[in-house]
């Protein structure tokens, strides 16, 4: 492994994730050496050794390319979301979790303390004190510190410029090592890279774009729950046999594996191109196709989406016009962070 | 109190950090492990229709989002009590089967293993994957990639998405599979089985073949004797799908069994405010402090504690592993928690034979994947054995099945009492007055936790060894007195 | 807020063309008075509504919103009127599942003719806002993405 500095330097760091974006990048397979052979992974916290102080001591821009994944839900989120903007040329927002908050942004329905209460009065948790985790915490040895929990998730680009989006839930592999390749190409003059702020590894249209199935002029009568349907039809449009699928406001880039899968798309991949809010754009979509124009049918087919917050918003809630539901912030204050 | 603080500890999934304090003679007066983060799935799950849970909670880890995965199907199947067809059921466990196989040789390989086959004093810039390769051969680094290559594929084949399957829903799968997926997934299924072969007999000649490594796993700084946990079958062998939770004493002894409904009669959680995670531990013997022994109800759910807890492995290559292992460490049960890292690769060799065999199961192409439910949603716990540890999923639901309450218990979760007494034994072992406190002292106390692979298989190859750490130790009045880099 | 002031809320109105915004204009040409704390948007149809309009309006500082539209039956393009209502009644569902009760936001139809109607309606809906309360929607800091400067990248 070189060690000379003379290959620009890489970073990955997960903020309030999962993991699967690292594992999305490993399983780009062999091409993972040509990553190896372009770059100096400096800073891979999954992966290997170095530590916050040793970013610390990075120049600021030294950095050459920085996939950020996570959402930012407490204080050590953002210090770090802060200090990698600074150390890196290029910030990539990687993943759900950091463009649009993903499916820990569904916290924002609730207050911030809520989250913390359910956590440690579960049914099996023993704690008939109600301790809930300090901050700061005297110890006899010393004080001993946890970071803050925020009072919503938001996105990376909430809290620092981003200069490129890649979505998905984890964004596929084959995505991943295209743009690992253009950027190499990129660094060798080969390439060019796209504006500033735009989202890469991605199409610009829609799931349904890429799904294989049937489609006809739609007149959606009901909607089913997937586990109630006897026989799926394999070859024709979920969301016409009532399922609600949310391909049609989801941007393409996928391949459409979960249609494929004979599952309803749920919106990994965030909303299509120019797209201001995922929820509203998927409202009108479903809303546009229902085939009723009496008020009391339109209710009862609409009974059919019983959680239309998570239907609409599952991984977009912390991207969205709104942010959060009302109960996450109270009296009309804005919620501080 | 002077201290060293290790923040953030690495080659793991997710986040934590450890804090050492000194007392004045220079010794380890006690550590901390705190866990920094807490995202909230059981919270924002309420609220959500059950249907979903195996998607909404593929996200509670990217790793092992198949342990999840099944856990939520199975939860969601009890919450109908609707019993999927046979053929949902194998392909299920096939697809985890499968996603065991990548699971277990990325942490070999990349995570723990580096620190066995090179050693724990190896140059900082041998000790990873790349310095395996090199020691081993190039050729090792290929067949990884494919492993993990392989395994991620029969998951997309079965679970449409390679991280974060989508298939699973209440009463079996949205899908099965053709004869020639079938086909594929049996051939991958051989190779995987000569594969984890091979990484055994690596296994043997590098590190038991080396005495210095023997003793290592053999000491007493690594050892704790604590309860074991872990899933078995009707004949009491390890599945890491379906069965009963066997849990056994320090002695060895079965203390019971406990099916997924009755969870809450045997863990309970322990809470500490300096921390967002909470420690199980078991309720019939109580919560006695991080301590070993039979009165303490500090339990632990990894592969060596799977071994522990059942008789046997139900495939026989893996049952030949299995004998050898606990003849060689001395007999039933082995507390010697570095040994973990071999009795993972008895479980991927078990994985492996279990792929085979479900593949070339007669059913396993059947189209009938799915039964409609009829009953009423009310409340279902499914359990399944995590990569690390036993993973308990309950909901309740409302009439509608859309989820009113949730439980979890995460599969590092279960270790973390043990992983915290494993950190503080070590260090109170390397560090001691008078001993210069190298990064490779450091070392062997981050390797008390990688035995239990806190959640996280890493890159197959190819990374910098540089394993960049500064200390600064300080006296009582805060003075500088020593500053180590490495 | 002193006690003796009262809470004057904010409307957006988004009326169609061909309806309510005529009806609008009729009250207006008729001197019927309606609160003047409804700010009316004109769209050529109430099918022209995207929900994002009624989520930008909540989100900037808008305590209630109301949409009016030709009668059903009586849309100048038709049936478009049936798609407002439908995603009418979706949004409102969606809003209700994040906390924000769903009467801030109201669907009316209103033919042309209909101006003292239309006034009514508006002083009604701005009489009920009152009683709900503001809204309030944090206005949280930054919520536009940021984008970075333009800079050189080299290897």
């Amino acid at each position: 492994m070189s060690t000379n500095g003379a290959k620009p330097k890489f970073a990955m760091y997960w903020a309030a994730a999962c993991g699967g974006c690292e594992i999305a990048v490993l399983n780009i397979g062999e091409k993972i050496l040509d990553l190896d052979a372009n770059f100096d992974v400096v800073f891979w916290p999954v992966a290997m050794d170095a530590k916050y102080q040793d970013v610390e001591a990075m120049e600021d821009g030294s950095i050459t390319l920085c996939l950020f994944n996570g959402g930012i839900r407490n204080q050590e989120n953002e210090k770090m979301a802060r200090l990698l903007r600074r150390k890196s040329k290029i910030l990539v927002a990687f993943g759900s979790c950091a463009t649009e908050g993903c499916i820990p942004g569904l916290a924002n329905l609730s207050p911030a303390q809520e989250v913390l209460d359910t956590a440690f009065s579960t049914v099996t948790t023993d704690n008939p004190q109600g301790l809930r985790p300090q901050y700061d915490y005297a110890m006899p040895e010393g004080v001993i510190h946890i970071p803050a929990f925020g009072a919503v998730v938001r996105t990376l680009d909430q809290v620092v410029p981003v200069d490129y989006y890649m979505p998905g839930c984890p964004p596929e592999s084959h995505q991943i090592a295209a743009v690992i390749e253009l950027v190499i190409k990129a660094l060798h003059g080969e390439a060019e890279l796209p504006p500033r702020g735009a989202t890469i590894g991605a199409g610009v249209s829609t799931v349904c774009d890429e799904c294989p199935r049937r489609r006809n002029v739609k007149t959606i009568q009901q909607f089913v729950r997937i586990q109630d349907l006897a026989n799926t039809d394999p070859t024709l449009c979920l969301l016409e046999q009532g399922i609600p699928c949310n391909g049609p406001a989801t941007r393409n880039g996928c391949g459409a594996l979960c249609p494929k899968a004979g599952a309803q798309c749920i919106g990994c991949y965030g909303p299509a191109e120019g797209v201001v809010d995922y929820g509203a754009r998927l409202i009108s979509a479903f809303a546009s196709v229902i085939d009723a124009k009496e008020p009391e049918e339109i209710e009862r087919i609409l009974d059919g989406i019983p959680d239309p917050a998570g239907q609409f918003y599952r991984f977009n809630l912390a991207a969205s016009l709104l942010r959060a539901g009302k109960a996450a912030w109270s009296n009309g204050r804005p919620a501080v962070n | 109190m002077p201290r060293i603080t290790i923040d953030p500890i690495t080659r793991l999934e997710g986040h934590g950090k450890i804090e050492i304090f000194l007392d004045e003679a220079g010794n380890v007066a006690n550590t901390y492990f705190q866990i920094p983060e807490l995202r909230g799935f059981e919270r924002f799950c309420v609220g959500r229709p059950v249907e979903e849970m195996p998607l909404l909670t593929n996200r509670i880890c990217g790793v092992c989002p198949e342990a999840h995965h099944m856990a939520a199907a199975k939860a969601a199947d009890a919450v109908y009590h609707v019993d999927p067809p046979p053929a949902a059921k194998k392909l299920r466990e096939l697809l985890y089967s499968a996603f065991y196989v990548t699971d277990h040789t990325t942490h070999f390989y990349a995570l723990g293993g580096p620190d066995f086959v090179m050693g724990p004093d190896a140059p900082v810039a041998e000790r990873n994957i790349l310095g395996v390769i090199h020691k081993v051969g190039l050729e090792i680094g290929g067949k990884v990639i494919q492993a993990r290559k392989y395994g991620h594929a029969v998951v997309e084949i079965i679970g449409g998405r390679k991280v974060h399957p989508c298939t699973s829903i209440p009463g079996g799968l949205t899908k099965g599979i053709t004869e020639e997926q079938r086909k594929e997934i049996e051939q991958m299924g051989r190779w995987a089985v000569e594969f984890a072969q091979f990484s055994l007999k690596l296994f043997n000649d590098i590190v038991l073949g080396n005495p210095a490594y023997v003793d290592l796993i053999l000491g007493d700084i690594y050892t704790h004797k604590t309860y074991y946990i872990g899933t078995v079958d009707a004949n009491n062998k390890v599945n890491f799908y379906d069965g009963l939770v066997s849990v056994v004493d320090p002695d060895g002894r079965r203390l019971g069994k406990y099916a997924p409904h009755e969870y809450t009669e045997w863990i309970a959680e322990h809470v500490e405010p300096w921390t967002y995670l909470k420690f199980p531990y078991l309720k019939k013997i109580g919560w006695k402090g991080f301590v070993d022994g039979k009165d303490s109800g500090v339990y632990c759910a990894t592969p060596l504690a799977r071994l522990n807890a059942a008789d046997g492995m139900a495939t026989p290559r893996a049952q030949e592993e299995y004998e050898r292992f606990f003849s060689t460490l001395g007999g039933k049960p082995v507390h010697q928690r570095l040994a973990t890292h071999w009795a993972r690769l008895i479980e991927l060799l078990y994985a492996a034979e279990r792929w085979v065999e479900l593949a070339t199961d007669p059913e396993i192409t059947s189209p009938h994947v799915h039964t409609v439910p009829t009953e009423k949603p009310t409340e279902g716990v499914g359990i399944v054995e995590a990569p690390r540890g036993t993973l308990t999923h309950h909901y309740w639901t409302d009439e509608r099945g859309i989820l009113t309450k949730v439980n979890l218990i995460v599969g590092t979760t279960n270790n973390y009492a043990p992983i915290s007494m494993s950190i503080k034994k070590a260090a109170q072992a390397f560090i001691k007055q008078g001993v210069i406190v190298t990064e490779g002292i450091l070392n062997r106390v981050e390797m008390a936790f990688r035995a239990y692979d806190p959640c996280f298989g890493c890159a197959t190859h190819s990374l910098p060894g540089q394993m960049p750490l500064r200390l600064t130790i300080r006296d009582a009045q805060g003075r500088e007195v020593a500053v180590v880099e490495r | 807020m002193a006690e003796n002031e009262q809470f004057e809320p904010v409307i957006i109105g988004f009326t169609c063309n061909w309806c309510s915004y005529r009806a609008a204009d009729l009250a207006g040409t008729a001197r019927v008075k309606y609160a003047p704390n409804i700010r009316l948007i004109r769209l050529m149809c109430s099918g022209r509504l995207d929900p994002t309009f009624v989520l930008k309006a909540l989100a900037g500082g808008a305590d209630g919103v109301l949409i009016t539209g030709c009668h059903p039956g009586e849309c100048h393009y038709l049936e478009q009127n049936y798609k407002a209502l439908r995603r009418y009644l979706l949004l409102r569902r969606t809003l209700s599942g994040m906390g924000i009760e769903p009467q801030r936001v109201k669907l009316v139809w209103a033919s042309a003719a209909e101006g003292v109607k239309l006034a009514q309606e508006i002083n009604a809906f701005v009489k009920e806002i009152r009683a709900l309360g503001p809204l309030n929607w944090p206005r949280w800091d930054g919520t536009e993405a940021i984008r970075a400067e333009p800079a050189e990248v080299t290897a």
